[in-house]
């Protein structure tokens, strides 16, 4: 697993205080791993703020899953 | 009980009369504020006469662009934003057959539009302080109108609904929204009034007095305290009984 990947998981299960093996590439925010609409604002919120980018609101509504978020990182950085 | 030791508070319209004694009665319960309001002078006044724990904030509330930029100057003064009270407000009364779309407007974008861009301007530090306390001031003619007041009425009574709205939505991340509603309050506005005005003014008022600028300080320390932690979403009317709702 990418680096990006390790330092997103992270913010995922701690915020979301959910079990790391939940958090898979395909697994989403709100239908896997119990997020509400304000989690996810907040997941994006600490994402920028992890990596130093900028998530521009509607690229963060298409950051639906944990493989989204690490490649929208990615591609970011 | 409503200690407020080492917050910090923005306070909008802090060189009118309400706003003034709101920012004082805040710094008095040891709060560091950020005095807000388009005119400098009597806001330099009051930060002359609070001493410490006190900055300045020039802001003209129609202008966007200055209101965005209020939060992140309130933030690099004081190091966080605790409390922020949207108390500044116009007024552009006339009887609606009469009311311009100006009228309208400006009353629609200086007392509900900048209220919500300050709001969504302080809501991300909160959340991440999983702590927060917002104070928007209303009105007692947002729940029962007044003929001339269309527009400040509607403007009033938007922000009980957009306050209810955002409460509802940030309230597991510890923050809480509420509107102080104040009644008849002696400000230099009320001033003005003829004897026979207020003569009949205080015909309606069960405790047969206007309120004082104190008496609306008094209810935004409350809210704006720890203790007031299960408190939101809710309208607190000051009013001495005039309307009771």
């Amino acid at each position: 697993m990418s680096d990006v990947a390790e330092r997103v998981k992270k913010i995922v299960v701690e915020h979301l205080s959910v079990d790391e093996d939940k958090v898979t590439e395909s697994a989403s925010f709100i239908d896997d791993l119990g997020a509400d609409s304000l989690d996810t604002v907040e997941l994006v919120m600490a994402f920028e703020e992890e990596f130093g980018i900028e998530i521009p609101d509607d690229a963060a509504e298409t950051i639906q899953t944990f493989g989204d978020a690490v490649k929208f990182i990615e591609n970011a950085n | 009980m409503f200690d407020l030791t080492g917050k910090t508070a923005l306070v909008t319209g802090a060189s009118g009369g309400i706003g003034g004694e709101i920012a004082r009665a805040l710094h008095a319960r040891g709060a560091t504020v950020a005095l807000s309001g388009t005119r400098t002078e009597p806001l330099e006044a009051l930060a002359a006469e609070l001493g410490d724990r006190v900055h300045v904030l020039p802001c003209n509330l129609s202008d966007a662009a200055a209101v965005e930029a209020l939060p992140k100057q309130a933030v690099e003064a004081m190091g966080a934003l605790d409390i922020l009270v949207n108390n500044a407000g116009i007024t552009r009364d006339n009887l609606f057959m009469r009311m311009s779309d100006e009228e309208w407007a400006q009353v629609i974008e200086v007392n509900l539009t900048s209220t919500m861009r300050l709001c969504r301007g302080v809501l991300r530090g909160m959340m991440k302080a999983r702590a927060g306390r917002i104070v928007n001031i209303s009105s007692i003619v947002g729940t029962t109108g007044n003929p001339g007041q269309g527009n400040y009425a509607a403007s009033k009574a938007g922000m009980v609904g957009m306050s209810k709205s955002l409460a509802a939505e940030v309230a597991s991340r510890g923050i809480t929204v509420n509107c102080i509603a104040p009644g008849f309050i002696t400000t230099a506005m009320t001033d003005k009034l003829g004897d026979a005005q207020k003569e009949k003014l205080l015909g309606a008022i069960p405790a047969g007095r206007m309120g004082e600028s104190g008496d609306i300080a008094a209810a935004v320390v409350y809210l704006a305290s720890d203790e007031a932690g299960y408190v939101t979403g809710q309208t607190l009317h000051v009013n001495g009984g005039m309307a009771m709702i």
